[in-house]
């Protein structure tokens, strides 16, 4: 009879991250970028149906990246909890603290318990009538939430993109602004001395949360509008405003 | 639902695919939180009683209307109470019968549909939004078998067909399409009436809104249970269209002039026919 080998619980926790982690960096980064009118969520994504970045509730978001399949059924639950929770008491009552305590616990359960922790990492965020009200949460794979302030980039090369956007990122920015130092980061050259891509505005999946709007915060910008909000960058942010603008998309 | 969460990770209700309906999620999870899910009540009932809705096709949508009163027994429960609501963007449900239950299967009708929306990430298409509302009213027959039956009107903007249809329901979730023009509660006999005269084809939207008023004015005018316009109080049915660009309920100014005019029209009808007479009845 085979005895088992001994594997310290060390080695077995790090076996499991290193998994979780070479899954969730061979995806695409999803940057989440904080402006003056709400906070925009920019990947590059060419389909447009199967989304990455997606409404839980009137004012909280979600985005994600690593397998699909995990991070949709998260989603759904995301929903499931907010739809529950604004049901049993009232939609004010709907907060994305307590739903990334939520998605907090059930990755740490996975992670700890199952033969195979989930190779996703997510973003909750809820935006606030002002700034200061936003709230950007970031989850690992191993239950770990990180309170994050203006920016965040996850999936693969998270790290160095994150140190661009870090760079070029500032408060108050408008929509415009900010999506261009999104979509730049996002068209980073992967090595040193690689050639920056503009990506195309049909390659990209974008999406905010507008605090201007009354009820549900959540927009998908496609089409002719995102194009004019990537294209209108470099002479300066157009008139009108970016929530004018994302009001176009009704 | 706290010893669900012991293990601290979302219970596998919520994660188990396949569903998009939050009511069958309900059903699984938190059956008890389902308006026709409660222990039935033995004695009758005295309850708010939300009465009369009209509704009315046009060209390019549909106009749903409703007065503002709810009775229980002989008493007035409330002169202010709104019956007529936003289901989704493109759709408005309005409802007679017990107002509790009601306002509580309007909430839960307009989760369902938002939570289809979120899921899926597009819209039930109305066939499909009026057979969910079918199987929610079917839900709550063993309560409406005890007097509290709620019997709502239904009516959108068909994004397919381009344009407007309104269904009616009965207690058991029979589903009927309605054309041109329906009205459902206490005063829907005089509603009814009144709707039959005054539509007619190719109405526009200001037009269509006119006549839903008016066919809320003569409920009023016969039924006790159906409250006219209040114009003391400055309390006007609740009036909304539903056309390609949404939903979008009627401003008061507007309807105060349409409230005005039809009774413009019939102080001068009433004083031509008795040209003589003082200024009673």
């Amino acid at each position: 009879m085979s005895m088992p080998f001994y594997v310290s619980p060390e080695q077995l926790m790090k076996d499991r991250a290193d998994y979780a982690r070479k899954g969730i960096a061979r995806g695409r980064s999803v940057v989440v970028v904080q402006y003056d009118d709400g906070i925009a969520f920019a990947t590059e994504n060419p389909s447009r149906a199967l989304h990455k970045i997606s409404e839980i509730y009137d004012r909280i978001a979600f985005a994600a990246v690593g397998k699909y399949n995990e991070f949709e059924n998260l989603r759904v639950a995301g929903v499931r909890y907010a739809d529950l929770r604004g049901y049993s008491y009232d939609r004010e009552d709907v907060a994305a603290r307590a739903l990334a305590n939520a998605y907090a616990q059930t990755l740490g359960t996975v992670f700890t318990t199952e033969s195979k922790p989930l190779e996703v990492e997510l973003v909750v965020a809820e935006v606030g009538r002002e700034p200061a009200g936003d709230q950007i949460y970031r989850l690992q794979y191993d239950g770990s939430v990180a309170d994050e302030h203006g920016y965040v980039v996850m999936g693969g090369q998270a790290e160095r993109l994150g140190g661009l956007l870090g760079e070029r990122w500032r408060p108050g920015m408008t929509l415009t602004e900010a999506l261009d130092v999104a979509v730049d980061v996002l068209g980073a050259p992967t090595d040193e001395g690689g050639e920056q891509r503009r990506i195309d505005a049909a390659q990209l999946e974008v999406a905010v949360l507008d605090r201007t709007r009354p009820r549900r915060a959540f927009r998908r910008l496609t089409g002719a509008l995102l194009a004019d909000l990537l294209g209108g960058a470099p002479g300066g942010a157009p008139k009108g405003g970016p929530s004018g603008a994302t009001d176009r998309t009704t | 639902m706290a010893d669900t969460f012991a293990s601290g990770r979302l219970p596998h209700a919520f994660t188990t695919p396949g569903s998009s309906s939050f009511v069958e999620f309900l059903a699984g999870y938190a059956p008890h939180l389902l308006p026709g899910n409660r222990p039935s009540v033995v004695a009758e009932v005295q309850a708010p009683h939300g009465t009369t809705i009209v509704a009315l096709a046009f060209d390019g949508g549909i106009v749903m209307a409703g007065d503002r009163r709810a009775t229980m027994g002989s008493m007035i429960a409330s002169r202010d109470i709104e019956k007529v609501f936003p289901a989704d963007e493109y759709s408005a449900v309005g409802i007679a019968g017990s107002a509790g239950l009601a306002v509580e299967l309007v909430r839960l009708f307009q989760l369902e549909l938002e939570h289809y929306e979120k899921i899926e990430g597009s819209l039930l298409s109305l066939d499909g939004k009026a057979n969910r509302l079918a199987t929610m009213i079917r839900g709550n027959l063993g309560l409406a078998l005890q007097g509290l039956a709620v019997v709502p009107l239904f009516g959108g903007f068909d994004l397919d067909r381009r344009t407007g249809r309104i269904f009616s329901y009965d207690v058991t979730g029979g589903r009927y399409e309605e054309h041109d023009h329906h009205a459902v509660g206490s005063g829907s006999v005089f509603a009814r009436g009144s709707l039959k005269k005054r539509w007619r084809p190719g109405l526009d939207a200001d037009a269509a809104v006119h006549v839903a008023v008016e066919a809320l004015i003569d409920a009023a005018d016969d039924d006790s249970a159906t409250g006219g316009p209040d114009s003391i109080r400055g309390i006007w049915p609740v009036v909304a269209t539903v056309t390609e660009s949404g939903y979008l309920r009627v401003a008061d100014d507007q309807l105060a002039g349409s409230v005005a005019a039809v009774e413009d029209e019939r102080r001068a009808a009433h004083r031509a026919q008795r040209p003589t007479g003082g200024d009673a009845r």
